[in-house]
């Protein structure tokens, strides 16, 4: 493999039994290893895309600086690229986020505002908000709300499942963004619509959710709810059990959410009596090491995760 | 034998407090609106406008979210345990 540079590792991402997990020989589920992108998740294609666009359209120049509330993985990932392409990248996150994701955001060279750490990342976004108003130089990508999120997976993740795997039957990917399920949602749609497209939900502890009313509610607008057939909620002792026996079983060192989307492909795996499952792994377990959850039981390392978000 | 439902830390003011409820089985809407009677501030926070469930309001059955079963039409059996939970960005702690 002969790349120009690293900008060219992001995706193509390879696919890999993990049959352990299987109830059947005819049902086969197979693991989407986004671990394997550059910054070691999903979200070095949704940067990359993210950036592409707004250069395409003009509105990210050698002048402009990026700005994006993040404390986590679409972060780490701008920062990569940013520093490849030449940009600056201030990323406003909390004083309260983990340590070890201010690190990797610069150790590639992003900057860091920190926001006020009780007004947690609502009050990031607010900053950044603020911050783009008052200074025409801040460009704000804006994940949730970007369409080269989800244009990104139709362009690439769904594509290269349906080149490995023809057969595919069911997707499932968690649910953050709603990017890569809306996305490889819509290309199955379009290409292959007898695939079933399944979302596997984190249910976080009560201080996640941290709403004072239901009016603070939030649905991110890439994400495009008709392209589901399911969506199943996964809590942190599950994921977190299964994220302990990918290592176990089949050697896969995976971040917690995908856990969930191995409980949510067996459940699945149970109900049909033949199929291709493709269950997406949106990042390894590098980033969740402090938290120590494969060296204890794991209903002591969900409480320890139940708080974090994951 | 009837079911559970589990409140959200957001709606537990009102209905006392408590983390789950008990109900009896039928039609979710029909759980749903038993509740409501009982608990006339969870009626205000579960329904819509429209009288279908509020735009930031999951419900799951036995973890399922029922808007992909058959909505407020879906059954809810003993035994089974219904979820409610505010719509989030899941994976994140971030609001607009």
């Amino acid at each position: 493999m002969l790349l120009e540079n690293m900008m060219g590792l992001v995706g193509n991402t390879p696919l890999v039994g993990i049959q352990s997990f299987s109830p059947s020989p005819d049902v086969r589920i197979w693991a989407k290893l986004e671990g394997q992108n550059p910054t070691g998740s999903v979200k070095d294609r949704v940067a990359l895309a993210m950036i592409e666009k707004a250069e395409v359209e003009g509105l990210l120049t050698s002048a402009k600086i990026l700005l994006e509330p993040t404390s986590g993985n679409t972060g780490i990932a701008l920062a990569f690229l940013a520093r490849q392409k030449g940009y600056r990248l201030v990323c406003v996150m909390p004083e309260t986020a983990s340590k070890e994701r201010a690190q990797m955001i610069k150790m590639f060279g992003g900057e860091i505002v920190f926001s006020k750490g009780v007004e947690g990342s609502n009050g990031a976004i607010r900053l950044a908000k603020q911050m783009v108003e008052a200074d025409s130089k801040y460009l704000m990508l804006y994940q949730y709300g970007n369409d080269a999120n989800p244009g990104s997976h139709y362009e690439t993740t769904g594509p290269e499942i349906l080149k490995d795997l023809p057969t595919v039957t069911h997707f499932i990917a968690g649910l953050g963004t709603g990017g890569t399920l809306t996305g490889v949602g819509k290309f199955f749609r379009d290409n292959r619509p007898e695939v079933r497209v399944i979302a596997a939900e984190p249910e976080q502890g009560d201080l996640v959710y941290g709403l004072r009313s239901l009016d603070d509610g939030f649905i991110p607008p890439v994400l495009d709810e008709s392209v589901l057939h399911g969506k199943i909620k996964v809590n942190s002792n599950t994921s977190v059990k299964f994220t302990q026996d990918l290592v176990s079983n089949e050697g896969i060192f995976a971040g917690i959410s995908c856990g969930a989307t191995v409980y949510v492909a067996q459940k699945i795996a149970a109900k049909i009596e033949s199929g291709d499952i493709v269950c997406l792994f949106a990042d390894g377990g590098w980033k969740y090491l402090s938290t120590e959850i494969w060296d204890i039981h794991h209903d002591i390392a969900a409480k320890r995760v139940e708080y974090m978000p994951w | 034998m009837s079911v559970k439902v589990n409140i959200p830390a957001v709606l537990r003011s009102a209905v006392g407090g408590s983390k789950s409820v008990e109900a009896e089985s039928g039609q979710l809407r029909d759980v749903l609106v038993s509740l409501g009677q009982k608990y006339p501030a969870l009626k205000e926070q579960v329904f819509g406008p429209d009288g279908g469930l509020h735009k930031f309001v999951n419900v799951y059955i036995n973890d399922e979210d029922v808007r992909y079963l058959e909505n407020l039409d879906s059954k809810v059996a003993d035994g089974d345990t219904v979820a409610i939970l505010p719509a989030v960005a899941g994976g994140s702690r971030q609001a607009p």
